[in-house]
């Protein structure tokens, strides 16, 4: 995982320079936004070449959030793409990697939504790894201010009382052995480090939810690691072919090593 | 409805008739005093802006003002901004000689306590929620950095953290006028704190209470909802809104925020229930409301994202 080893070092100098400068780049021309995508795509892919192709990949936001600290994303992939893996990357956000998603065998990678923070006006990338071991993106430009920096009144002892507890919800699939679909919300503060304790009045250590993992009768549907660009409670809707009636198992590790477990029954579903 | 309707109009008069003034006035050193509303004896009230904070409103959109007793005077809310501080100070000089002792916080947004800093040559005491210094140190410099792109960093100024601060409830005395403060747990935002002036029967609800602009939400909507069911038993036949007209009747003024909020809840809870995605809950939920409130397209979205994390752990 070349990517974790070297992101916290390339998070840390680009937060100490956003931070310092919370606005100096709402305005900024497209050529220097080609050129921040350029430097950071390079960083988080090792320098692999990365096509733009919004035939086989889309990402649907909203041009101006509404809520920074929770834009809701959308992600669809041709059907017929042959997709290993999928990065969504906030070019300007202090640690730009929102999540990486790695596809098992029981995935139906052809549509994903989750929920990030979006600290300043920038692009989000999505970025597909093929089979073949190409590299695929697509963007938006979003407006948003403040999604990591201006918390709002969230109530820290409440958030960390409901630590690591999950909900799923699942569709019924089209007709049987077709893909179903889940949300799935974990409750999570996912503290990004710029947050400060009302009583202590010191800034809570960054704590956010590391790896998720969903699973059914052992075989993967798919592995996220997160970062601190994913929202307070992290949601995921995904599809995936179900093997047989086995529940669905997730598992979650957070940052302070913290490692929550819960299954889902997908059996008593109508089909 | 008529109502509500009627409140709309005069929160977007209001923003006119301010516009025009603020424009007129001078940003040099001898700020100007704000005409004041007198809400009820002794309780004054510069009516906010009707609008987001601009250069020409210098962030004087929320409702500020003070309370004059016998012996000394309370600022509540200080302003949206150095300048407009400044001007409340000299509005307050050009009333009393009286001392200005307490500048009161109803809670940490910009538009209410950037404005600090222009009383520090009085000494006053800077009261707040208990949670309100570490809510400032969180927000301040972003806050600050927003602010001074629209309006000049020497205009901007800082908020000043309160020393005095209130856990659950605090009386302090003007002087033969007794102010009764109560702070709440998450509501509008996490700062939250009303202040009862027992001398008049006025309760100043800061941004618990919106008339006319739609509210916002930065805390907890059911928080929210039982604060207002605290608020409507208190011994008041009246409250000053932090956005609106300078006076409502209370409780009936709370009336469309309550309508509001509780058609958010309703809202939000049948589209969970429903499996609608966040996206399009936040696009459809509260739209009732649409007609009956001033800026509704440019806080609803946030208020339905902010109520959907809440109600979606139920």
């Amino acid at each position: 995982m070349g990517m974790s080893r070297h992101l916290p070092a390339y998070a840390v100098i680009t937060a100490a320079v956003l931070l310092a400068l919370p606005h100096a780049r709402a305005e900024e021309s497209e050529a220097a936004r080609a050129a921040r995508w350029h430097d950071v795509a390079a960083a988080i892919f090792n320098g692999k070449p990365i096509t733009e192709n919004n035939a086989v990949l889309q990402l649907d936001a909203p041009p101006r959030a509404m809520d920074s600290a929770l834009v809701p994303i959308s992600i669809t992939i041709r059907p017929d793409a042959k997709v290993v893996a999928l990065t969504v990357v906030i070019d300007d956000n202090p640690a730009p990697v929102a999540a990486k998603f790695q596809f098992g065998p029981l995935a139906d990678p052809h549509a994903l939504k989750t929920r990030v923070r979006v600290d300043q006006y920038t692009l989000i990338h999505a970025v597909a790894e093929l089979q073949d071991g190409s590299l695929v993106s697509t963007s938006r430009f979003i407006k948003a201010a403040g999604g990591c920096s201006a918390p709002g009144g969230t109530d820290q002892t409440e958030a960390l009382a409901r630590i690591g507890r999950m909900k799923m919800r699942l569709t019924s699939p089209a007709a049987p052995g077709e893909p179903m679909t889940a949300d799935l919300l974990i409750s999570h503060p996912n503290f990004n480090g710029m947050q400060m304790n009302p009583v202590t009045r010191l800034y809570t250590p960054a704590r956010y939810v590391q790896n998720v993992s969903v699973t059914e009768g052992g075989r993967t549907i798919f592995m996220m690691q997160g970062d601190i660009s994913l929202s307070e409670d992290p949601a995921i809707t995904f599809d995936f072919r179900p093997a047989g009636t086995a529940p669905l198992d997730v598992q979650v590790n957070d940052s302070a090593k913290a490692s929550f477990h819960q299954s889902f029954s997908i059996s008593s579903r109508p089909s | 409805m008529g109502k509500s309707f009627n409140a709309v109009i005069s929160c977007l008069g209001a923003a006119l008739a301010c516009g025009a003034f603020l424009c007129a006035a001078p940003a040099g050193a001898n700020p100007m005093p704000f005409d004041m509303a007198q809400a009820a004896p002794g309780d004054f009230v510069r009516v906010g802006a009707c609008d987001e904070a601009t250069a020409a409103n210098l962030d004087g959109i929320a409702n500020i003002g003070f309370i004059v007793g016998h012996d000394g005077v309370a600022v509540i809310d200080p302003g949206g901004s150095l300048a407009d501080g400044n001007r409340l100070r000299a509005t307050i000089q050009a009333d009393t000689t009286l001392p200005i002792r307490y500048v009161i916080m109803t809670h940490a947004h910009p538009d209410h306590v950037f404005g600090g800093a222009a009383f520090l040559p009085d000494h006053p005491v800077y009261v707040g929620h208990w949670r309100l210094p570490a809510a400032l140190a969180n927000r301040a410099t972003y806050d600050h950095a927003r602010l001074a792109g629209l309006l000049g960093a020497a205009r901007t100024g800082m908020p000043v953290a309160p020393t005095l601060l209130v856990h659950d409830t605090l009386a302090l005395d003007l002087g033969g006028r007794i102010l009764r403060l109560r702070a709440f747990p998450p509501a509008h935002t996490d700062t939250d704190l009303a202040v009862l002036d027992t001398g008049s029967g006025t309760l100043w609800a800061g941004d618990l209470l919106f008339v006319g602009r739609v509210p916002a939400l930065d805390g907890s909507v059911t928080g929210w909802l039982r604060a207002l069911a605290v608020l409507g038993a208190m011994p008041a036949s009246r409250a000053i809104p932090g956005h609106g007209p300078a006076i409502v009747p209370w409780p009936a003024g709370a009336a469309d925020e309550k309508r509001y909020l509780e058609a958010l809840v309703k809202d939000i809870r049948a589209d969970l229930a429903a499996g609608e995605p966040i996206d399009k809950i936040a696009a459809t939920a509260g739209t009732s409301e649409r007609q009956l409130w001033a800026l509704f397209d440019s806080y609803n979205g946030h208020n339905v994202i902010v109520a959907t994390k809440e109600l979606q752990w139920e």
